[in-house]
């Protein structure tokens, strides 16, 4: 997939969670204060993205995942 | 001191017969059953038939929001949303006339959140412990509902949950009374929920005995008080009443539909499931009520049955109103309106206390359905068609019971 390919599929994942249009889920947005994604809706965004990217996320990178940005880069590296 | 007076300001429903009070109002007077058969969900059940929420609340809230409830915190939200704009409060409070912290809610449930608890632990069993929601405990939690609403509202006073089975939602309106009364608030929403038609606890209701299996046309199966009576049929949905100090409500120029003039609320201590057989419990909450009302047996023109449809809750409640009212319960109008919506447990107490208060809003007692032939025992004059209720000051009795030998009674009066 390519990086514009995760990005659309992430933004999915955030409008589905957390109502966010899609067309606002940038690489340059951070989760918690350009998208209100709280805390326990990043928890369903990891868990549904872990499923449709077949990647695993630990809890302890889970906090790292500051922007869109950082959530693509991380699957991009670790999709199998 | 005199004691502060509680007024009814808002009322809301959604339920079997409408996904609000004009439909559900309309739906009681017709004598409209909102019973039917369920449809897959209950293949291989014993029982297949109950009376689902007329109007899917996922249609009416946002799917953002309704996607973070329970379904019975989606149906309460639903009925208190209605009853808080029907109360015109919403304005007042955006106007900083109403604060937060004197605003309360008591909402009940009888179960909470069954559908999330069921459908995350399919979820553990088939995907594994890393699928189970990360919102499956607020979503359903006992006290979900109230709080729910709590946040929609800015209520920031007590926010209470009580769980009395299928009394919860007359308790609620019990409590938040009190709430008021007491002076720690001057608003509260009271009310009760539920969703429970799901196989489960079909199956468990079913195997207890408690629920019809009349196989005949679903809208006749519901049958308090007749012969043919053998079970509750399980309904879903909610009730939702803004209760207001008389002196709030009267500051601000409210519409007033009913007063709360007293409650009742005791315990069997006989058996869990089982009601006392003479109903002994039921009377002594009916007799508080009436002693906290300060009202004379002959003032109560009305009552809103709890009345199930089973063999012997129907009866226990004629004699618990003979027992407390004597000779006036001859003349009461008595109204079972389960024959129309099922049985909503924590919701039940909650729809006929919003049914109670527009029968003496609209001075008519709703009919009683499927009363073909009325049990002997069953001593009261039952409206089988809508009745007029007269003029003048008259109060009118809400009655709950639930599992755990719960009693709740409520009485209303009519607004001056």
């Amino acid at each position: 997939m390519s990086t514009e390919e995760i990005r659309a599929a992430l933004a999915e994942i955030v409008n589905e969670v957390a109502g966010i249009p899609a067309e606002n889920v940038q690489l340059d947005k951070s989760f918690a204060d350009d998208l209100d994604v709280d805390s326990l809706s990043m928890v369903e965004v990891v868990v549904e993205a872990e499923e449709k990217f077949g990647v695993t996320i630990p809890d302890d990178e889970v906090k790292n995942l500051k922007t869109v940005g950082d959530a693509v880069a991380y699957i991009e590296r670790n999709a199998s | 001191m005199s004691r502060i007076r509680v007024v009814v300001t808002g009322l809301g429903t959604t339920n079997p017969l409408g996904g609000d009070v004009a439909s559900t109002w309309d739906g009681l007077l017709a004598g409209r059953s909102g019973i039917r058969q369920l449809g897959e969900i209950t293949e291989g059940l014993p029982v297949t038939i109950g009376g689902p929420a007329a109007v899917d609340p996922t249609e009416v809230l946002e799917r953002v929001v309704a996607r973070r409830l329970d379904r019975s915190s989606q149906l309460a939200l639903v009925a208190a949303l209605e009853a808080w704009a029907d109360s015109g409060l919403a304005a007042v409070k955006e106007a900083g006339d109403l604060d937060g912290e004197r605003l309360g809610v008591a909402f009940a449930s009888g179960i909470g959140g069954v559908h999330t608890l069921l459908s995350n632990h399919e979820v553990l069993l088939e995907k594994g412990p890393r699928r189970v929601s990360p919102i499956a405990v607020p979503m359903l939690m006992a006290n979900a509902p109230a709080a729910t609403i709590s946040l929609k509202l800015g209520a920031r006073g007590p926010v209470n949950t009580p769980v009395s089975a299928c009394a919860s939602g007359n308790e609620a309106i019990a409590l938040a009374a009190d709430q008021i009364r007491l002076g720690r608030v001057d608003v509260a929403v009271a009310g009760g929920t539920e969703a429970a038609i799901h196989p489960l606890p079909i199956a468990a209701f079913a195997n207890m005995m408690a629920l019809s299996k009349n196989p005949g046309d679903p809208t006749t199966v519901s049958r308090p008080f007749d012969t043919g009576r053998d079970g509750f049929v399980l309904g879903e949905g909610a009730g939702a009443l803004v209760l207001e100090s008389l002196e709030h409500a009267q500051a601000r120029g409210a519409r007033i539909y009913a007063e709360v003039l007293g409650a009742g609320i005791t315990a069997d201590a006989h058996d869990i499931a089982q009601p006392d057989p003479e109903g002994r419990g039921g009377a002594r909450a009916i007799r508080a009520a009436v002693r906290d009302a300060d009202v004379a047996a002959a003032d109560i023109a009305h009552v809103n049955a709890h009345a199930t449809s089973t063999p012997q809750g129907d009866v226990a409640e004629s004699l618990m109103l003979h027992a407390v009212l004597g000779s006036a319960a001859d003349d009461l109008v008595v109204s079972a309106t389960k024959s129309m919506t099922g049985h909503l447990l924590g919701g039940a107490g909650a729809l006929e206390g919003v049914a109670t208060v527009l029968a003496l809003h609209h001075r008519t007692a709703p009919p009683t359905i499927n009363l073909d032939d009325k049990d002997e025992r069953v001593e009261l004059d039952v409206a089988t068609s809508p009745r007029q209720l007269p003029s003048g000051d008259i109060a009118a009795l809400n009655n709950s019971f639930g599992f755990g030998g719960a009693n709740v009674a409520v009485v209303f009066g009519s607004a001056g």
